[in-house]
């Protein structure tokens, strides 16, 4: 019946068809298919745990190449700004992060669910996540106070050293947890003024998107944060080696493969960390620490006279 | 065919005057007193109640624009400090167990709500104390959020803080503090107690509690357990109460140097743990090659920020002799254009003196530097009937034994002296018993580098003045007090480190 | 012989500082009675500006219309300071212009580069004198001056200013080109020695140009060049002078740096080019109350 009714005048419930969402990927600040228009189906080519039925199938973007490399241009182009902009700023942005996932909480829950998590794993994940970040939203203005110097040098001339951000750093997030992990390994790269680009989890690439609809509506600047989805086997390597990238925080990448990803590391001079995501206790107060800053800061020393 | 310039040298004292004020005047830009709801009376905050005085009496706190009561405020006495005391004792156990993630939480809350409230609170400050409205707002309220989210970050970091070394919160601290910066000084004090884990009884001043009042609001909204912050209004009386309160673990103090010995000396032998940010006698340093300009934008600000209510304000302007006469031109003329009056006039720039007796104090030292034969430059002040206010004021001729230039004026008055060479520059500088501050005007950057190490100040500044951080710590050497607020070592006042 | 750089030395300026009072100049709230005087000084302040490769007759005939009379509507409203054109231009300004008190000002010496011999600057600059100008708007040669070449820049004001005879004259440093505020500084002393009634910012043509600092920083050569001989030099900010609330920062560095003298089309002006129909739509919100929308002014 076209006027919704069923025909002896009581009201019915019209068939309603929902609405799917297209999962894009987050580059520049804006969601952007990938520039080769190839898809993956999550469960299908990227083998993951995600697909259990029919249902939780999703199409994803199969990220290319050249998608990398717009990814790191746009790294490149918010780089000025976010590392000129106050530590206080960057802190105040990383906690409205914070407070955009607590109010999509159900929704992050929802996709580790979907993920194959347990209730109660979800909820500790996810409470876990947001305070991660409350955690390195309070170091933005922290870490220099810890790891500056004044040095004693000999002689008239006043010495100190401050850390300062490495530039863009290129990111292979951790597969596991996929929320977790994902904010573990990026708030404590871009808290210093760094711009990431993340491949992410191939195995929940759809909590990554999630995330980064959180990164979009919390005062982030287009560029700061960009997330690939796709297949690491096809995108690794053109991050490690765009020359653009200054460093590298390789997690679960098995050695095989690294020393082939180091060695063109090597080429540009790129700092490589490579951590294994199972060795660490992503719940434990540890992996919010200095630890995980640290590596992603160069150190400056400036030398001035002293007297006229 | 070739020009000769005359500009190297700074340019020489003139009579050609300029004239500021009539041909453009400003209009009235008054901020509207909308998002205000000031209560009729307000009680001491214990407990996470509102507690009427035991003794039951008030007073009424005035605006010194207008010399209206604005509300009346309990008056605490010893009783309502002791039961301030046994509720922050009550919190403490529970308060310090909180991991310091979450007593962090309870902070980044607190100042998030601050930031919402922002205009209120910047109303009520310049209503309370006097201060001018582009003070409150862009300066005091802004800065107690950042404090407040500054602190809240380092409370799951303690460890962090100290290159591992264990650390243990005190227990409660007292914390008194004065009428010059009320919301702000109650951000300096209380988020890093409560960062650490201490709780806390706030003694406010009896001119301006009105804002801790409206921020022990925010705390009871941001549901911080009862007990972990008290605020109990009054007079000295209740400081004292407070301090020799043996339930106290910890006091800290900002106010006058008078005071602060009181204190020390009644706390002598008790162990109790002492921090102490007291008055000043800041010295710009002015020297022949400095960015003129700037130079006086920098001493305007150094001594007329906040009516010169300040404790490391720039009192003593000491300037190079050969472009003194320069200096005191341009600083005359910048003078004539600061707008004094109504603090809730957007365009106000000098506010109210805090308080009559403050005034009369003022009065007095400038009374005294006139017979003392300092010449005296105030700019014209507009006629008020009502409300304490002072010009801007500028000695000239002032020696180095005069009162002028050895007591903590606290007020908009600024006393110029000269230098022949930079050691007799910093000799004068340092001829104080006080050691707050002092600013550095040279474009030799070698300089600022050097006279920073011979300044006996807890904080330089160069080729700038009255800047303040959450992340930078700040406090007095000599007879300026000790401990330090704000910054990784602020956090030390709060601690036991082991 | 000393070189010239020895010989032009100007005091210092520190950036953070000099930035930070030129932003809270900006902070001023100017409300009511205020901002009606002050957008009425504005247009009386300022030079209707067009310089572009395209312009005609019949645009600046429009652009002089505007000037005697900016809104049809509030006949009350203008005229503004002077209409600013090319040289070739500067016939058809007088005579759009004629019978009102709207002046006429010329760019010249090979505006906007100043890359030209001096020769052919010097006769750019006699044409539009005799023409009819009113007021010649120079470019200094920003290539000379950041080559150390100071002497010959000041050379080159001097030797214009002789051609102007009674023209005003107006020099642009090009600050957007000058790299600090230590060489705005300086250019603007050297262009008050050589004999700028005005000192200028900007051609229109670069990024940034007038800046609340760097007009700041002339303000203050202005200043000190009338501490120590008493003489009133003029100052004008051009380009990027959209809004009245821009127009107004303006105003508040002038009154609250040179005071009262210098609140007048004698020696203070605005260069722009869109700006008056901003202010004219403050003007009407100011009178009848409600926000205006664009469609209701001319575009000339």
């Amino acid at each position: 019946m076209t006027d919704g009714t069923a025909g002896n005048g009581v009201a019915e419930r019209p068939m309603r068809l929902s609405v799917k969402k297209t999962w894009k990927m987050y580059i520049g600040g804006a969601f952007v298919r990938s520039e080769s228009g190839h898809t993956l189906t999550t469960g299908a080519e990227a083998g993951g745990a995600a697909a259990t039925g029919a249902q939780s199938q999703e199409v994803i973007c199969r990220g290319s190449r050249k998608d990398v490399r717009d990814a790191v241009k746009a790294a490149l182009g918010a780089q000025p700004s976010w590392r000129g902009k106050s530590a206080y700023l960057r802190g105040q942005i990383l906690y409205r992060l914070a407070e955009v996932m607590e109010s999509r909480r159900e929704e992050l829950e929802e996709r580790l669910l979907r993920g194959g998590a347990e209730a109660k794993a979800a909820t500790r994940e996810v409470d876990t996540a947001i305070d991660r970040v409350v955690t390195f939203a309070g170091w933005s203005d922290k870490y220099q106070s810890l790891l500056a110097s004044s040095n004693p040098v000999v002689g008239p001339h006043f010495g100190f050293s401050v850390p300062e951000p490495v530039g863009v750093v290129g990111i292979v997030a951790p597969s596991r947890p996929s929320l977790l992990g994902l904010v573990g390994a990026v708030c404590p790269v871009v808290v210093s003024g760094n711009t990431a680009v993340v491949l992410v989890s191939e195995a929940d690439p759809i909590t990554a998107l999630t995330l980064a609809e959180c990164f979009a509506t919390s005062d982030f600047p287009g560029g700061v944060v960009n997330l690939l989805t796709g297949l690491g086997a096809e995108l690794i390597e053109p991050l490690v080696r765009h020359k653009g990238v200054r460093a590298l925080d390789l997690w679960g990448v098995e050695d095989e493969r690294a020393r082939q990803l180091e060695a063109f590391a090597a080429d540009s001079v790129k700092r490589v960390t490579r951590r294994i995501y199972e060795e660490i206790d992503w719940y434990d107060a540890a992996a919010s620490g200095l630890g995980f800053i640290e590596p992603f800061l160069e150190t400056k020393t400036v030398w001035h006279p002293m007297g006229v | 065919m070739s020009i000769k310039l005359a500009t190297s040298q700074p340019p020489a004292p003139s009579r050609r005057e300029l004239r500021f004020g009539a041909a453009w005047p400003y209009s009235p830009a008054k901020e509207g007193t909308g998002p205000v709801r000031l209560r009729e009376r307000y009680e001491h905050f214990i407990g996470g109640e509102r507690r009427a005085p035991e003794g039951g009496v008030y007073y009424a706190t005035v605006s010194p624009a207008t010399e209206e009561p604005l509300a009346e405020v309990a008056r605490g006495d010893e009783a309502d400090v002791e039961r301030a005391v046994h509720a922050a004792r009550q919190a403490f156990e529970p308060w310090s167990r909180l991991p310091g993630l979450e007593r962090g939480k309870y902070l980044f809350r607190i100042a998030r709500a601050i930031q919402e409230r922002a205009r209120e609170l910047a109303i009520v400050e310049s209503m309370d104390g006097g201060k001018p409205i582009k003070e409150s707002r862009d300066f005091d309220v802004p800065q107690a959020a950042q404090t407040f989210f500054y602190y809240a970050g380092w409370a799951d970091k303690l460890t962090h803080a100290f290159h591992g070394r264990p650390v243990r919160p005190l227990g409660v601290a007292g914390q008194i503090i004065p009428w010059n910066f009320p919301l702000l000084m109650a951000a300096w004090k209380l988020a890093p107690a409560l960062a650490c884990g201490n709780t806390v009884v706030l003694k406010p001043a009896e001119t301006t509690p009105l804002t801790a009042l409206l921020l022990s609001e925010i705390i009871e909204a941001a549901e911080l357990p009862p007990g972990v912050v008290n605020v109990v209004t009054g007079f000295g009386d209740a400081g004292a109460a407070l301090v020799r309160h043996p339930g106290v673990d910890k006091v800290a103090f900002t106010g006058s140097t008078a005071v602060g010995k009181q204190i020390q000396k009644a706390l002598a032998g008790t162990r109790r743990r002492l921090t102490l940010e007291l008055g000043g006698k800041g010295a710009h340093l002015v020297f022949q090659d400095a960015p003129l300009d700037q130079a006086v934008e920098g001493v305007i600000q150094g001594i007329f920020f906040n009516q010169g209510h300040v404790c490391c304000a720039g009192s003593r302007l000491l300037v190079e002799e050969s472009i003194a006469d320069a200096l005191l031109v341009k600083l005359k003329a910048r003078i004539q254009t600061l707008n004094v009056g109504d603090p809730l006039d957007k365009n106000t720039d000098i506010g109210a003196i805090n308080s009559k007796e403050q005034l009369e104090r003022i009065q007095a030292l400038v009374a005294a530097g006139e017979a003392e034969g300092a010449e005296r430059y105030s700019a014209p002040l507009p006629v008020k009937e009502r409300g304490y206010f002072f010009p801007p004021t500028v000695f000239t001729r002032v020696a180095q034994s005069s009162r002028l230039a050895q007591e903590e004026i606290f007020g908009p008055v600024l006393s110029v002296l000269t230098f022949r060479t930079e050691s007799e520059a910093v000799e004068k500088a340092n001829n104080t018993f006080y050691g707050l501050s002092a600013g550095i005007w040279t474009n030799k950057s070698a300089r600022v580098f050097d006279l920073a190490g011979k300044l006996e100040a807890g904080v330089v500044w160069g080729n700038t003045y009255n800047q303040f951080d959450p992340s930078s710590p700040f406090g007095g050497y000599k007879e300026s007090g000790f401990g330090r607020e704000g910054g990784r070592q602020g956090l030390a006042s709060y601690l036991h480190v082991g | 012989m000393t070189t010239a750089a020895q010989e032009w030395s100007s005091p210092p300026v520190d950036r953070v500082m000099v930035e930070a009072r030129a932003a809270a100049l900006g902070c001023r709230s100017i409300k009511t009675d205020a901002k009606r005087v002050g957008l009425g000084l504005a247009i009386s302040m300022m030079d209707l500006t067009t310089l572009e490769g395209a312009d005609t007759q019949g645009k600046v005939l429009a652009l002089c219309r505007k000037a005697i009379q900016p809104d049809v509507r509030r006949p009350s409203v203008g005229p503004v300071a002077a209409v600013c054109v090319y040289p070739s231009l500067v016939r058809v300004a007088r005579a759009a212009l004629a019978g009102s008190p709207v002046r006429v000002a010329s760019v010249a010496t090979a505006f906007p580069s100043g890359q030209s011999a001096l020769e052919v600057k010097l006769e750019d600059t006699r044409r539009a004198v005799g023409d009819g100008a009113h007021e010649i708007d120079m470019v200094i040669d920003r290539g000379a001056f950041l080559s150390g070449e100071l002497g010959r820049v000041a050379d080159e004001i001097a030797q214009v200013k002789t051609v102007c005879g009674a023209a005003h004259l107006k020099v642009i440093l090009e600050t957007g080109e000058l790299g600090s505020y230590d060489n705005i500084r300086r250019a603007s002393d050297l262009a008050i020695a050589a004999g700028a009634d005005f000192i200028k910012t900007s051609t229109g043509k670069i990024e940034p140009a007038a800046t609340p600092a760097s007009t700041l920083v002339m303000l203050e050569a202005i200043r000190d060049h009338f501490f120590r001989t008493g003489i009133r030099i003029g100052m004008k900010p051009a380009g990027g002078v959209r809004t009245s609330k821009q127009a107004l920062h303006y105003l508040v560095l002038v009154k609250e740096t040179l005071g009262d003298d210098w609140l007048t089309p004698e020696l203070f002006r605005i260069g722009a080019s869109t700006l008056l129909n901003d202010v004219l739509m403050q003007l009407a919100k100011l009178e009848g109350g409600a926000y205006e929308a664009a469609e209701y002014f001319t575009r000339d």
